[in-house]
């Protein structure tokens, strides 16, 4: 798929933005500060209802406007179908599918699909667990938007459980682990039947995932003879290089070990038994009873657990070096990218995600430079940002869009690319430039322009 | 002027700008109209109360619907609060009695068992002339933990406990139907009597 038009009111620093798009790689070039990462954050947000950068919307909106509204013209086997969100901080948000709104905006995830590569990326496979985690569950969502709605009542219900927990933990008889907790096993059960839900989906998505990332990291890193990797992983290279393992606080609790999940036996594992699961969830809440009360904190579950990656048998975390931590970083998306595009119903064309590289190029050595944009130049869109036209690499020319204070300033219809940089001088940041706010109008509408 | 648009903006559902719209549509309506307002208003305080069987709004110690002989005392439906019986009734497909809880479980909120009317359910059912709890609080997070919550009380006593089926809406497309709502609508299927 790709998108053919982006729409910003009041997001961030645009008050207003017409972004029309093709297939093939746009730059989006500008230097530090202008608006670029916001951009491809306002994209990302019509992709999964959330942004990269913060847990809370109200940064996404303008100061001082009440809402913002993002639109996509998102362009699957050649049908294009428009795609909104109105972003309403502290209160639900609205969303548009085509002429229908949507009863449910969470119902727009899945319309558009984006891989996005970020600096933040590294903190994947050197930072805490929880990066990991949302990696996962994002991707989960992709591919299953159905499991949008589980994740947020899971969250909901472990908020609610929680506050029941630290209720009691307030009063000195439960802390003693005599007083009742009324209506602690309601939550126990809703709580397990959607962590079951969860885990079982994280656990199969891994699983799957695993040799996508492992093929990525030969491709990016080139670990193997011969290069691109592809086929490599039949003759156990690799694999062996690049392992995925699911350290559950569940398995924990019961005394099991991590499960590996490159393993030839976890593919085949296929969908885990979820009534067993919620049942040991069950089991294992009222086991640490007394521990959960005096921490007012569930113990167990999906958000306590972690996806461990090791690198030759050792976990990349703390053993890898700066560059072999990169290089895991980009195959982890790379990875998500290729599992994106390979399985699950529709055309690949239907399935291929968006590739949105935010100054990555910047991040990294020559050598994984030039090997990253090799392996994205053939996606059918990508749209990366730089500071400087130099950072943009020559495996990737296409279209430029300038970026200044809030304002995009477009490569003129039909002229090749470059004329965008003699175009003009720099753009006030409240106006947007002629040429800009004309192709905007252009793509009013469903967006084609 | 200020001071009805401000209390008219603290209704729920009403924002700044219709509590505006409101108050000039008032000042702009007859004295009687507004009059007549004005005692509904006074009198809805003065004059209504909550049933003391049901918890249901009423005008008297019981409640309309407990009143009413007609009704089958068998059969208690569940709720939420009075404006669920509201909804429920415009159906005229139930014809028996009801037990407002007066809000769901929400630990988050502060709201547990103990701050529902659930020791009055246990005292009605307690009667023994009950036989069938229908449990048709709002099929959310809270919703659903209330009427699990009920229905594992409720267990030992031997009665017909139900929920409310939630499923796809009436008229509406199964193909832009969301996942979940999709999902409870096949756990949900009954057989087809033909
Ligand atoms: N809610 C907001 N309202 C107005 N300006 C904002 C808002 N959020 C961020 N900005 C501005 O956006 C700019 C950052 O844009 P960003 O896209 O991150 O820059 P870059 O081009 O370096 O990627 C900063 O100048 C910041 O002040
Ligand atoms: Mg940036
Ligand atoms: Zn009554």
């Amino acid at each position: 798929m790709h998108v053919a038009h982006l729409s910003l009111a009041d997001f961030r620093n645009y008050e207003r933005a017409e972004l029309p798009l093709e297939p093939g790689v746009t730059a989006l070039v500008g230097p530090n500060g202008q608006g670029k990462t916001n951009l491809v954050e306002a994209l990302g947000y019509v992709a999964s209802l959330s942004s990269h950068r913060v847990a809370n919307d109200a940064p996404l909106v303008r100061a001082g406007a009440e809402r913002a509204v993002v639109r996509a013209s998102v362009v699957r086997d050649g049908r294009p179908l428009l795609a909104e969100v109105e972003i309403n901080p502290g209160r639900a948000n609205r969303a548009r599918l085509g002429r229908a709104a949507l009863p449910r905006a969470r119902e727009l995830v899945g319309t558009l699909r984006t891989v996005l590569f970020a600096p933040e990326d590294l903190a994947l496979v050197k930072g805490d667990p929880e990066g990991r985690r949302r990696f996962a569950d994002d991707l989960l969502v992709l591919l299953a938007p159905r499991l949008a709605g589980v994740r947020a009542e899971y969250d909901r219900a472990l908020k609610q459980r929680n506050a029941l927990l630290r209720s009691a933990g307030a009063t000195s008889a439960a802390r003693r682990g005599a007083g009742p907790l009324p209506g602690i096993e309601v939550w126990d059960h809703q709580l397990a039947a959607l962590g079951a839900d969860l885990l079982s989906a994280r656990r199969y998505l891994l699983a799957r995932l695993a040799p996508y990332v492992a093929r990525a990291y030969d491709a990016v890193a080139e670990t193997a003879p011969g290069g691109t990797g592809a086929g490599a992983a039949a003759e156990g290279g690799p694999a062996d290089v690049v392992r995925l393992a699911y350290r559950g606080s569940l398995a924990e609790h019961r005394g099991e070990g991590e499960e590996d999940l490159s393993s030839e036996a976890a593919r085949e594992a296929g969908a885990a038994p979820r009534d067993v699961l919620a049942a040991q969830l069950v089991e294992a809440m009222e086991q640490l009873r007394r521990r959960e009360v005096e921490r007012g904190l569930t113990l167990v579950g999906p958000h306590r657990d972690d996806v461990l990656l090791s690198l030759r048998g050792l976990p990349a975390r703390g053993y890898a070096s700066h560059g072999e931590s990169w290089s895991y970083a980009l195959a982890l998306r790379l990875g998500a990218y290729e599992l994106l595009r390979s399985e699950g119903p529709g055309t690949p064309s239907e399935r291929e995600p968006v590739l949105v590289l935010d100054d990555v190029f910047a991040e990294l050595d020559a050598r994984r430079r030039s090997r990253l944009a090799e392996l994205v130049a053939g996606a059918e869109q990508v749209l990366l940002t730089a500071a400087v036209p130099e950072d943009v690499p020559p495996q990737l020319t296409g279209r430029r869009v300038h970026v200044r204070a809030g304002a995009l300033q477009l490569p003129l219809d039909g002229g090749p690319a470059e004329d965008a940089v003699a175009g003009g001088g720099p753009a006030d940041g409240a106006s947007v430039p002629e040429g800009a706010a004309d192709q905007g109008s252009a793509g009013d509408g469903d967006g084609r322009g | 002027m200020q001071d009805l648009v401000e209390e008219l903006g603290r209704l729920p559902g009403v924002g700044p700008k219709s509590a505006q719209r409101i108050a000039f549509h008032l000042l702009a309506s007859d004295a009687e109209d507004v009059q007549r307002l004005a005692t509904a208003l006074t009198e809805v305080k003065r004059r209504v109360r909550f049933c003391e069987v049901c918890g249901n709004v009423a005008e008297a110690e019981r409640c309309r619907i407990c009143r009413d002989d007609r009704r089958d005392g068998t059969v208690v439906c569940v709720v939420e609060e009075p404006k669920d019986v509201v909804a429920i009734e415009r159906t005229r497909e139930f014809r028996g009695r009801y037990h407002v809880l007066g809000g769901a479980i929400s630990p988050i909120e502060g709201v547990g068992p103990d701050d529902l009317r659930v020791r009055e359910l246990m005292t009605r059912l307690a009667s023994g002339e009950i036989t069938e709890l229908i449990l048709a609080t709002d099929p959310n997070l809270e919703g659903e933990a209330t009427a699990t919550y009920l229905a594992r009380l409720c267990k030992p006593m031997g009665l017909r406990i139900t929920r409310l089926a939630s499923g796809l809406p009436v008229g509406g497309d199964l193909e832009y139907a969301d996942e979940v709502t999709l999902g409870r609508a096949f756990e949900g299927r009954r057989l087809l009597d033909v």
